[in-house]
């Protein structure tokens, strides 16, 4: 973290500070001059867009609980305060309505080129297993969030998630209640709740502090997947990726500005403009949309698993629909161990590449049947089946595909370095068009 | 190719977060579009229009719903003044207090005070509704799909049910209500209010100013917030190009 070896500092007051503590050295090593691959796509942004929406999220957030209320009889009001009466208070309140969802797909993207360009593998795993931990943070601070503005779809959405750990055998009814504070999703759940979304971002921050750590122990991945052999496969990351992110922090939030203030409601359900109400349940609970791919699976399960020509059942669908949704995100964890082919960059494995470009458009299609309600039809035929279908190509393709490739697929030649690879990128593109070459 | 097709995949959940608000609402019909004056990203309130459905609501949709979020102050966005304002409040009246001697009393509405609710409480409106609750207006166009575009199509969508449906008493049919039937009348009717201006006092006039109106209520930020996007957008539009400019510029000599 800094210690060992130093540089002097020409400025004074720097040189003081720094020799007492040296952090002018450590934004020196780990941002100024570190090392980074030169071949980094735009793919390699969302890391530091996600950085840049957790502290979106966080200034917002703190604002909002300055003026918000938990309280099943003033929360609704308090919020509509903030979005009628509070200054300012419908922008701050906007912002961090869809900087969730904007934090969710920039954080969607770092996790899937992660795997595409397979950044979890060796030396990276622990890299990849605090990732996931944040992920999974993330969700439980984001549905947390989502019932804290105690509409019908917070009330609602609620009880359907909470309701899900009572499948758990044994144990299960006693972590409801401790979850509610209660009987049912009211006022304690509501108080409890507002308490951890306030305390599970300042988690989030620490765990991607870990996140960037680890990150800085063994360095970035690259589109290529090859390790760096030397400085001339390196650039220091300022000014080149500063800069580089820059840009791709500010083109992303062009997108994030466009939703936030010509369609600010478009990512929400309508039913959260309703007060909760415990008497009337809505036609659909649907979770917000960075949750329906998981919520696809928890509904795919839709029978009990049970010794055969008999009656006893060892799993209910309900159980079963909560290991695969569990499950999903677990195989995150031991994805490293999944797969271990040594190649780790999808441009050099055309098998995994197909395989996982199916798994994308899977996990999207599950995203769709999960918005959709359990009775749909797609063409004629029940969706049910189709999630189903998707859920076990989900699980098959962790499973059995990817070990099945880590031993039988070949995989093209690697190129030797970063640098020979850039230089013949370069050539080829000077080929194609003499006037770029200059 | 390789890159056109991972840009694409990319794109994809952009594409996935239409499908929630795109889901099935039911059994209901869904609204048909309409074009309002406050539509697209330079589309702003018609100041008549919302003055019109403010009268509609007066006159018409207050007997039952309420509208507990918007001031008399708020009515200032539709373009009275403060005199307009504070003579419309008076001719309401709240119950204020408790006074010094500890009892509560009525007094004539300020600017400053909420539209005031038909009924005490909740079981109050049901009682006097055949039991079905009106709901407070303040966020309708919010709280349902398609906004404006339903309000309008339920206030003119009332039809005479298919023979095979029957209704209660106090049950009337709607093909754009969830489950059909609404236990609303008909509210609107050619005539039953008088506009000052040209407008036709028409059913479809009526419902088509009040959904305006109540879209204000629901979004009374909306103008602003436009507004202040569109500076935004250009603000970030012109900061990332230069960006864009000065990474080329840095990476000149990498490439």
């Amino acid at each position: 973290m800094g210690s060992g070896q130093r540089e002097q500092f020409d400025n004074p007051v720097i040189e003081w500070v720094d020799s007492r503590l040296p952090v002018f050295t450590m934004m020196q090593r780990e941002y100024g001059v570190f090392p980074t691959p030169r071949n980094f796509n735009y793919f390699w942004n969302f890391g530091a867009i996600a950085m840049i929406m957790l502290v979106l999220m966080i200034v917002t957030g703190i604002v909002l609980a300055m003026h918000y209320t938990a309280d099943v009889t003033k929360s609704f009001d308090a919020v509509e305060r903030i979005m009628r009466e509070v200054n300012g208070g419908w922008l701050i309140r906007y912002m961090h309505m869809n900087g969730a969802s904007f934090f969710f797909i920039a954080v969607y993207i770092h996790i899937f080129r992660g795997m595409y360009y397979g950044s979890f593998k060796k030396p990276r795993e622990l890299l990849w297993i605090l990732g996931v931990v944040i992920f999974l943070l993330m969700m439980a601070t984001a549905f947390i969030g989502y019932v804290l503005p105690w509409g019908q779809m917070s009330l609602w959405g609620a009880t359907v998630i909470t309701n899900l750990f009572s499948a758990i055998p044994l144990v299960g009814d006693s972590i409801v209640t401790l979850l509610w504070g209660g009987f049912s999703v009211d006022n304690p759940t509501l108080t409890r709740f507002f308490a951890l979304h306030y305390l599970l971002p300042f988690v989030i921050f620490a765990v991607v502090f870990l996140h960037v750590w680890a990150l800085h122990v063994t360095g970035s991945n690259n589109p290529l997947g090859i390790d760096t052999k030397g400085p001339q496969d390196t650039l220091p990351f300022h000014p080149y990726y500063t800069m580089k992110d820059t840009f791709g922090v500010l083109v992303f939030l062009l997108f994030f500005v466009l939703v936030t203030f010509y369609a600010p409601n478009m990512l929400g359900h309508p039913d959260n403009y309703i007060p909760a109400d415990p008497l009337v349940t809505p036609a659909h609970i649907v979770p917000e949309w960075y949750f329906l791919p998981f919520y696809a699976i928890l509904r795919a399960i839709t029978f009990d698993i049970g010794v055969p020509f008999t009656e006893i059942v060892i799993i209910s669908a309900k159980l079963g629909g909560v290991i695969a949704m569990f499950g999903a995100i677990a195989l995150w964890f031991v994805l490293p161990w999944l797969d271990t082919h040594p190649i780790r960059s999808a441009r050099f494995r055309p098998l995994f590449r197909t395989f996982f470009l199916i798994l994308v458009a899977d996990f999207i299609f599950l995203g769709y049947i999960g918005s959709q309600s359990a009775d749909a039809t797609l063409f004629g035929i029940p969706l049910s089946y189709m999630g189903l279908a998707a859920t076990a190509y989900y699980f098959i393709f962790f499973i059995a595909i990817l070990p099945w490739l880590s031993r039988n697929e070949k995989g093209r030649d690697l190129p030797t370095s970063i640098h020979e690879a850039v230089l013949e990128q370069k050539k080829s593109k000077s080929e194609m068009s003499p006037e770029a070459a200059e | 190719m390789t890159k056109r097709l991972i840009l694409s995949l990319a794109v994809l959940p952009l594409l996935m977060m239409i499908a929630p608000s795109a889901q099935a609402a039911g059994d209901q019909k869904a609204a048909p579009h309409q074009h309002w004056h406050f539509k697209g990203p330079f589309g702003t309130y018609d100041r008549d229009a919302l003055q019109r459905g403010y009268l509609v609501y007066r006159q018409v949709c207050a007997a039952c719903h309420s509208m507990k979020r918007v001031a008399f102050r708020n009515l200032e966005d539709l373009g009275y003044n403060e005199a307009q304002i504070k003579a419309i409040a008076s001719e309401y009246t709240v119950t204020d207090g408790p006074d010094e001697e500890g009892e509560m009393f009525d007094r004539p509405a300020r600017p400053s005070d909420y539209f005031p609710s038909p009924f005490p409480n909740k079981n109050a409106a049901k009682y006097a509704n055949g039991g079905a609750y009106p709901p407070d207006l303040s966020l309708i166009t919010k709280a349902r799909h398609h906004g404006a575009d339903y309000v309008y199509a339920l206030l003119t969508g009332y039809k005479e049910p298919p023979a095979d449906k029957k209704l209660l008493d106090g049950q009337y049919y709607n093909p754009y209500m969830a489950g059909h039937v609404i236990a609303m009348a008909p509210p609107l009717s050619d005539g039953m209010v008088a506009y000052s201006d040209e407008s036709p006092m028409t059913t479809e006039q009526y419902a088509r100013d009040v959904a305006e109106f109540l879209t204000w209520a629901a979004e009374p930020e909306m103008e602003s917030r436009k507004k202040i996007g569109l500076q935004v957008l250009l603000f970030l539009a012109v900061f990332a190009a230069i960006m864009y400019g000065i990474k080329k510029k840095i990476w000149a000599d990498v490439h």
